[in-house]
């Protein structure tokens, strides 16, 4: 699928400071860019640099100091606490570095668990659940639970549980980061099907130049500010 | 629903430390009610007591007694249906640990105003009937292997001398609340005795125990009575039997109180152990709470987990403690029976039990779900990595 001329990320004068104590560390300084609908985006730098931060913010569980954010012609930052989770649990897809999946619920039950916020009754559930585990390729492990998985089986079942209500975005914190390669690349091609074929505008922090080839265009962010010169991969 | 799945494999997520808690939680609940128990027990005679029953003794104080003369006059006060002249004898039985009520009463008068003593016919004849007989409580008569036509010795204490007595009928108790370890015998034997060996101490009774035809009778009668035997010599207090045996119970009143104070002390402390539970469980999901809040889920599905896990444990627990109760008490009763005649687990006790466990759990949730409702997601998330 092609990258869309409509920016589906408009992010304009953002910024966004810690308190640590009595000192202010400013963390992102005055930040605008726009991401298209369809890209697949690697976001870059040193470890501190504030890339979580930024993805945090995007993806609508954290709240900046200024500036706006509007995702989908939504600017999140002016939603309520209880408006912007019922956003995020309709336009984003979260992938964590660590999994994050429930350890007392199995692979099914991880992924159902965004549906349950939704009306969609038993059957409905079990049935998109079993179609997202299929494109994970983790039909046959629907019972069991996150300790039975090994750690790229886990992160297969987080995008699983990423995908199934939907989202426009996917967002994704160091995806890779606790992978060993062979997993790393499989976790990689998965994300990269669900841009291509999918369409899914998928935003990724990483330090893995591996992982980042894999994205069309990749931001550097440093000290707080984007890198100007960003690469661009076809 | 999902939740409650979720909340019953998040509860056995640390099987030890759940179980420890909930064996915790059992105890405590199971000391709870025993300590209840004592209390209720203490309380069990005015409880059982009859709101048509008064009992008229000296104005000064239970110690000193009141001429046989006043019986006529009592009997014939409008709305007395009976009176029975009524000694505390004191007697022993063995030596000074096997203790049980003992009293001198009018048997013909008697009977009629316990209708929770259950006794057969013919054994409350023989009873009235001879003079040395004497009517026993069956807990008594299990525990002493005693048959009728027995003789039963006793060493008076007020009364002095070895009293022999044949044990003529058996009652056992119309309802839980009635106190199976009386002993009683005829008032005429021990006046008559005395009549011999101590002239002076004859024709004195202890108490009269009254009867009135209806309830809403007992403040007038009372009044009455008293009022007849004012500036006389020995002047009359008259209260419900219930007033009486609380007049017993107070006298031990702190006690109680210290009794009633640690059963709320076990609770206090239970909660507090629970608490700690509940918080070390929330501190280590603090990360799943951010990750769920991050899916879309809402505080009051944080506090439905947290609070749902809370009460499963309290609930499971508080259920084995109470279960635990009732054996416990029964085998309790057992070793107490001559302190706590009456010794039954009450309903109220179970309520109180259930309350306290529910109590418990509520509390213990309220600190943990305030946290994760309150805690940044990006600082939850930032927890796991
Ligand atoms: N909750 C927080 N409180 C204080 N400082 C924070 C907090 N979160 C992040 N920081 C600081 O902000 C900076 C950027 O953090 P982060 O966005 O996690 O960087 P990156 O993901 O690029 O490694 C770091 O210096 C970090 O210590
Ligand atoms: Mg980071």
């Amino acid at each position: 699928m092609e990258v869309g001329e409509r920016p589906i990320v408009e992010i304009h004068n953002l910024n966004k400071s810690y308190r640590r104590g009595t000192q202010t560390v400013p963390v992102l300084h005055d930040l605008s860019f726009d991401i298209q609908e369809g890209e697949f985006l690697a976001l870059m730098g040193p470890s501190g640099s504030g890339k979580s931060t930024l993805l945090n913010l995007i993806a609508g569980i954290d709240k900046a100091d200024s500036g706006t954010i509007k995702v989908g012609g939504v600017d999140i930052t002016a939603l309520a606490e209880g408006e912007l989770a019922r956003w995020r649990s309709n336009n984003v897809g979260f992938i964590f570095q660590f999994y994050n999946l429930i350890p007392v619920l199995t692979a099914f039950g991880n992924v159902e668990l965004p549906l349950l916020l939704t009306g969609l009754s038993r059957a409905e559930r079990r049935e998109h659940v079993e179609l997202a585990l299929a494109i994970v390729g983790l039909a046959d492990r629907m019972d069991h639970y996150p300790g039975q998985l090994s750690g790229g089986q886990q992160q297969r079942v987080a995008i699983a549980r990423a995908v199934i209500t939907d989202p426009a975005i996917l967002v994704a914190d160091e995806p890779t980061g606790d992978l060993d390669r062979v997993s790393a690349k499989e976790i990689l091609e998965l994300m990269e099907r669900l841009n291509t074929e999918s369409g899914k505008t998928i935003i990724m922090v990483t330090h893995d130049p591996r992982a980042a080839e894999k994205a069309h265009i990749i931001k550097h962010l440093d000290k707080g500010v984007l890198n100007v010169h960003t690469e661009t991969h076809f | 629903m999902f939740t409650l799945k979720l909340i019953f494999k998040n509860a056995f997520r640390h099987k030890l430390r759940t179980s420890l808690t909930i064996f915790g939680i059992a105890v405590a609940v199971l000391a709870f009610g025993l300590l209840r128990t004592v209390i209720s027990a203490w309380y069990a005679g005015a409880e059982a007591s009859s709101a048509i029953r008064l009992v008229t003794r000296n104005s000064i104080s239970l110690v000193f007694s009141l001429p046989l003369s006043y019986e006529e006059k009592i009997r014939h006060v409008p709305g007395v249906k009976f009176v029975t002249r009524d000694n505390w004898f004191g007697g022993i039985y063995i030596d000074e640990k096997h203790f049980f009520p003992n009293f001198a009463v009018d048997p013909k008068n008697y009977l009629p105003m316990v209708p929770e003593f259950v006794i057969p016919d013919d054994q409350k004849t023989a009873f009235i009937r001879d003079r040395k007989a004497a009517l026993a409580g069956r807990k008594i008569v299990e525990k002493y292997h005693w048959k009728i036509g027995d003789t039963i010795t006793l060493k008076g204490t007020i009364f002095p001398g070895n009293w022999e007595f044949v044990l003529r009928a058996i009652y056992h108790g119309r309802d839980k609340s009635t106190d199976e370890t009386f002993f009683l015998f005829h008032w005429d034997y021990l006046n008559e005795a005395l009549k011999k060996t101590a002239p002076a101490r004859a024709d004195q009774v202890g108490f009269y125990f009254i009867t009135v035809t209806n309830p809403n009778l007992a403040a007038e009668v009372s009044q009455t009575i008293d009022k007849m035997f004012r500036n006389s010599l020995a002047e009359t207090l008259t209260e419900t039997e219930k007033a009486f045996e609380l007049g017993f119970v107070s006298m031990s009143e702190a006690i109680i109180v210290a009794i009633r104070l640690v059963s709320y002390v076990v609770i206090i402390i239970i909660m507090a152990v629970m608490a700690n539970t509940m918080a070390m469980t929330a501190r280590e999901r603090f990360g799943e709470y951010a990750v769920l809040k991050t899916l879309g889920f809402g505080g009051t599905h944080l506090a439905v987990m947290i609070f749902g896990e809370s009460l499963i444990i309290a609930v499971i627990g508080c259920t084995a403690g109470i279960a635990a109760t009732f054996p416990v008490a029964k085998k309790f009763a057992e070793i107490m029976s001559p302190a706590f005649p009456v010794f039954n687990v009450a309903p109220s006790t179970v309520y109180m039990d259930i309350a306290a466990g529910l109590v418990v759990g509520l509390v213990a949730a309220v600190v943990p779900t305030w946290r994760a409702i309150h805690i940044r997601i990006a600082d939850g998330l930032r927890r796991i990595g």
